[in-house]
């Protein structure tokens, strides 16, 4: 028990000896521990995000757990005498009560509950980032759909859990929110009106509605968020995270610090630093001063009644739909409900669930990628995530157009009329914008890799010219900016073979198609040196499906590998 | 323990299988068991020669990293301050009577809680970067799919499984298991039923009745014509003796308008308007919101959610917006008293739509 692997005598000599050994000789936990303390996290600020949602998860288990002790999930009626005295004698719901008893008679109470609904908004924007940076950078691809997948379920719980946490405290501002939740169930066909009845136990507002809520906001979905974060993170474990283009990093490796005890002590310091850049956002920014507007009252509203921010976006999507309606057979179909209801989350959710696949499907790319794309060098993807985020963000601005007419003073129905154009026009601006920034930036590094940077000296030659030298780009440079080889793989089944005849993918309307839409997808500039053949980034197909190992290859070292760089087939 | 013994020859089958399923794991070079025990220091004599460090022990700069040292202490040192300062503010600072206490007391926590947490983050984060040495490790990955005898045994592992238990030999268990657990899965969807009523035409009726009064929903108290002479006003009424019944408000609230003589026009219907006045339900017909805006110089009726916009004049008929029918009108007379009051329920459902409205 002395000296273990070197290490000197001492407290750690000691916990290995004590503890460590107790442990082991119950756990077998040595070599398992090890490997999992020597573990390599690649290092990019982006990858920070994912981990803001993670702890902003972790502060709303603590803050909301300490709420439950106080909030009671009550709709029974009651007179309110308390310390908010411009509410006394007001009639209320116990729920409203106790929110306020929460904030003015509780210590801590209104920092935790202002804490609770910052990290409510920290987690939910923290995801949508999180997931945009997964999508440009192409971190969903194979072996990584499942958890692309298992992050779209967490964004639809997240959103609902926000919903009906926010709903909670029976105020008249979210009284309003479960009001429209109420009218979009009603105008479901069929099922609507049991479903709102089910629901709410009765007509609206009814007095379950609040308990229900409750018990789904405190232990259904938070338990079913937790097992699929767990889910997400051993996967994320298991598959090791992927890393960005750089030199030495390819698809065979993982390069960074080990979690022991650099990761340990870097994600340590970043929870700290999440939750007190919270507290401290608690304690100076009001955010849903539900005294403020009062106990839920179904005939009372206030004007610039606006949802949280991460539900604005629906709420656009309501108020920019036309008043379309049909009355047939004897039934309602409320299209202005429905359509603006399920059709915008709908097309993106389902959209970015189908998205690995149908990307490998029209590629023919089975091959694993564990290097990230840079957004520039899939120019056509990265053009479709604008336009995505362009639809969601013009939706979202439209939620909140009453708001914009009445600081930009102008007219509440022309903001409605320009974004019913909006969302159409907005989103193919925004693919088509950014598709030629990317390309731009493509050719742009091409240039750089062929020609090195401009050092800024001039010399004149024996001749009499002037030129301005140029120097190669460090190794390390270089390595990131020929990283596009990685994406411009040949793929076999998008392409006409190498002599000519039609790849079995390709054939047939479905696979005309399929080649077209794989065309435009791997659309990009010439690559850096290669000024033939190559028209399209895509112009070659020579290698097998058989053997795709050698294909998959990375980031850093295409340059040094001809055979697998791009226009070989042209030989 | 004669259990075990009983089914002895029984699970040798499965142990051997296992055994070809661990085999590969061994070949890829999993360390002999041996070398985790010594690990932590127990296995005794034979303790092979310790492996070279993997991670420095010290960093380059150790003048900086000594500095570096007293800034991460005093961070600490600050955050443990702020933490007793938290505890102290806890103490000290009651809340409730007055909001005075309530503001002073959450500054005073949220402000300790904030610095106890970022200065231990600013000061982990300096330790991180100035006292440990910068490494860059470079770890194997492997290609996630398993190797091939793997796989493999996998199937073989995974058929005798199924053979063994007899599920695909014996068709008539597993269908009747399969129409077991049917009944049983569609149970729990039946044990919502009672989640509430069914809907019935409870969506077609509000409250009102012929007879019944309006009052002000601010003060309860009934209105005469006479009372509300202010043309360009609008009130909120809900039906007498209802004001603390929300599930009937929800549908019953109406708002009053009062109007100069000759301004009400088509669709309107002037019999159910008195004086002047009409009454509009306040539920709007695209999701329910309370429609609450009135612009006297338009005559518009705004709803605040979605912007449905109503025509006051004009039987509310919808001027803009997502709904799609106009606000209902609620027939209204007066009574013997001279107080407003329905002259029935509504000729149509209120609030929003529904697949049963027609």
């Amino acid at each position: 028990m002395s000296s273990i692997n070197g290490a000197p005598e001492g407290p750690v000599a000691k916990l290995l000896g004590g503890t460590g050994t107790f442990l082991d000789d119950r756990l077998h936990a040595a070599k398992g521990t090890r490997t999992f303390l020597r573990k390599v996290f690649p290092d990019h600020w982006s990858f920070l995000l994912g981990e803001i949602a993670l702890y902003s998860f972790i502060i709303l288990l603590l803050t909301g757990t300490f709420l439950t002790f106080f909030f009671k999930p009550s709709m029974t009626s009651m007179i309110y005498h308390g310390t908010y005295t411009k509410l006394d004698g007001v009639r209320m719901s116990e729920a409203y009560a106790s929110t306020l008893n929460i904030s003015f008679d509780v210590r801590g109470g209104l920092l935790m509950r202002q804490i609770h609904h910052w990290a409510a908004n920290l987690f939910l924007a923290a995801i949508m980032i999180h997931m945009i940076r997964i999508f440009f950078t192409g971190a969903y691809r194979k072996p990584r759909e499942l958890n692309w997948l298992i992050g779209i379920v967490m964004f639809t719980l997240a959103l609902l859990e926000g919903l009906f946490g926010y709903s909670l405290p029976d105020d008249l501002l979210s009284g309003t929110g479960l009001r429209i939740l109420e009218g979009v169930l009603l105008g479901i066909p069929i099922v609507g009106t049991y479903g709102s009845f089910f629901l709410f136990g009765g007509q609206f507002p009814g007095h379950d509605i609040v308990p229900r809520l409750y018990i789904i906001h405190v232990l259904l979905i938070p338990a079913l968020l937790l097992a699929l974060i767990s889910a997400h993170l051993f996967l994320m474990f298991h598959q090791k995270h992927t890393q960005m283009p750089g030199k030495g990093r390819t698809s065979y490796n993982v390069v960074g610090q080990p979690m022991y005890p650099y990761f340990m002590a870097k994600t340590g310091a970043f929870f700290l630093f999440i939750f007190g850049v919270l507290a401290l956002l608690s304690t100076f920014a009001q955010i849903n001063p539900i005294w403020l507007y009062g106990p839920y009252n179904p005939a009372e509203i206030s004007a610039g009644s606006q949802p949280d921010f991460y539900m604005g976006f629906l709420e656009g999507s309501l108020r920019v739909m036309p008043n379309w309606s049909w009355n047939l057979w004897g039934h309602t179909f409320a299209w202005d409900v429905l359509i603006p209801a399920l059709v915008p989350l709908g097309l993106i959710f389902t959209g970015a669930a189908l998205w690995p696949f149908l990307e490998r499907w029209l590629t023919g790319d089975q091959l694993e990628h564990h290097v990230n794309d840079r957004p520039r060098n899939a120019a056509t993807r990265t053009g479709i995530g604008v336009a995505v985020v362009t639809f969601w963000g013009i939706l979202w601005l439209e939620g909140a157009n009453d708001v914009i007419a009445d600081h930009f003073n102008i007219s509440l129905y022309l903001t409605t009329e320009i974004a019913r154009y909006a969302v159409f026009i907005g989103p193919v601006v925004g693919y088509w914008v950014t598709k030629r920034i990317c390309l731009g930036l493509q050719r742009k590094d091409a240039q750089s890799l062929l020609h090195g940077y401009e050092t800024g000296i001039v010399r004149m030659t024996p001749e009499g010219e002037f030129i301005e030298q140029e120097r190669p780009l460090p190794e390390e440079d270089r390595a990131v900016l020929a990283a596009r080889q990685d994406y411009a793989i040949p793929l076999p089944a998008a392409d006409e073979g190498a002599d000519g005849v039609p790849a079995p993918g390709t054939r047939g309307a479905v696979g005309k198609l399929r080649l077209r839409f794989a065309r435009v997808l791997l659309e990009g500039a010439p690559p850096a040196g290669d000024g033939h053949g190559n028209g399209h980034g895509n112009g070659h197909g020579a290698i097998g499906e058989g053997e795709p190992e050698r294909a998959a290859v990375t980031a850093g070292d295409g340059p040094d590998h001809p055979a697998d760089g791009p226009g070989t087939d042209s030989e | 323990m004669s259990g075990t013994g009983e089914h002895g020859p029984d699970v040798s089958l499965p142990e051997g299988a296992e055994e070809r399923s661990r085999a590969p794991h061994r070949v890829i070079g999993t360390p002999p068991p041996a070398e985790e025990r010594t690990l932590l220091g127990t296995a005794g004599a034979d303790t092979p020669p310790p492996a070279p460090r993997e991670l420095p022990a010290d960093p380059e700069d150790m003048a900086g990293a000594k500095r570096a040292e007293r800034i991460v202490a005093a961070l600490f040192i600050l955050s443990m301050l702020a933490g007793i300062g938290f505890i102290a503010a806890y103490i000290g600072l009651p809340v409730g009577h007055s909001l005075v206490r309530v503001l002073r007391s959450n500054l005073a926590l949220g402000t300790s809680m904030g610095v106890a947490f970022l200065a231990l983050a600013v000061g982990a984060v300096i330790w991180v970067r100035r006292l440990m040495p910068d490494v860059e490790r470079t770890e194997d990955r492997h290609p996630m799919r398993s190797p091939e005898p793997d796989r493999e045994a996998f199937v073989e592992t995974f058929r005798e499984g199924a053979d063994t238990s007899q599920f695909v030999k014996r068709p008539i268990l597993r269908r009747t298991l399969i129409a077991a657990s049917i009944p049983l899965g569609l149970a729990p969807i039946v044990l919502f039923r009672d989640l509430g009523p069914l809907p019935g035409t409870t969506l077609r009726h509000t409250v009102w009745r012929k007879g019944l009064r309006l009052t002000i929903a601010a003060t309860n108290t009934p209105i005469r014509p006479a009372d509300f002479d202010s043309p360009g006003g609008m009130i909120t009424v809900i039906p007498e003796g209802y004001q603390d019944n929300d599930d009937e408000i929800a549908k019953a609230a109406v708002i009053i308008i009062k109007f100069e003589p000759g301004q009400l026009k088509h669709p309107t219907n002037l019999n159910w308007t008195v004086d002047n006045i009409v009454a509009y339900s306040k539920i709007c017909t695209h999701v329910g919101c309370p429609v609450a805006l009135y612009e006297q110089t338009t005559h518009h009726i705004l709803c605040p959610c979605h912007q449905s916009t109503f025509e006051a004049t004009q039987g509310a008929t919808v001027l803009f917006g997502p709904a799609n029918r106009p606000l209902p009108q609620l027939p209204m007379g007066t009574d013997s008293e001279g107080y407003l009051v329905a002259l029935s329920d509504f000729k149509e459902p209120v609030g929003p739509s529904f697949w049963e409205r027609g």
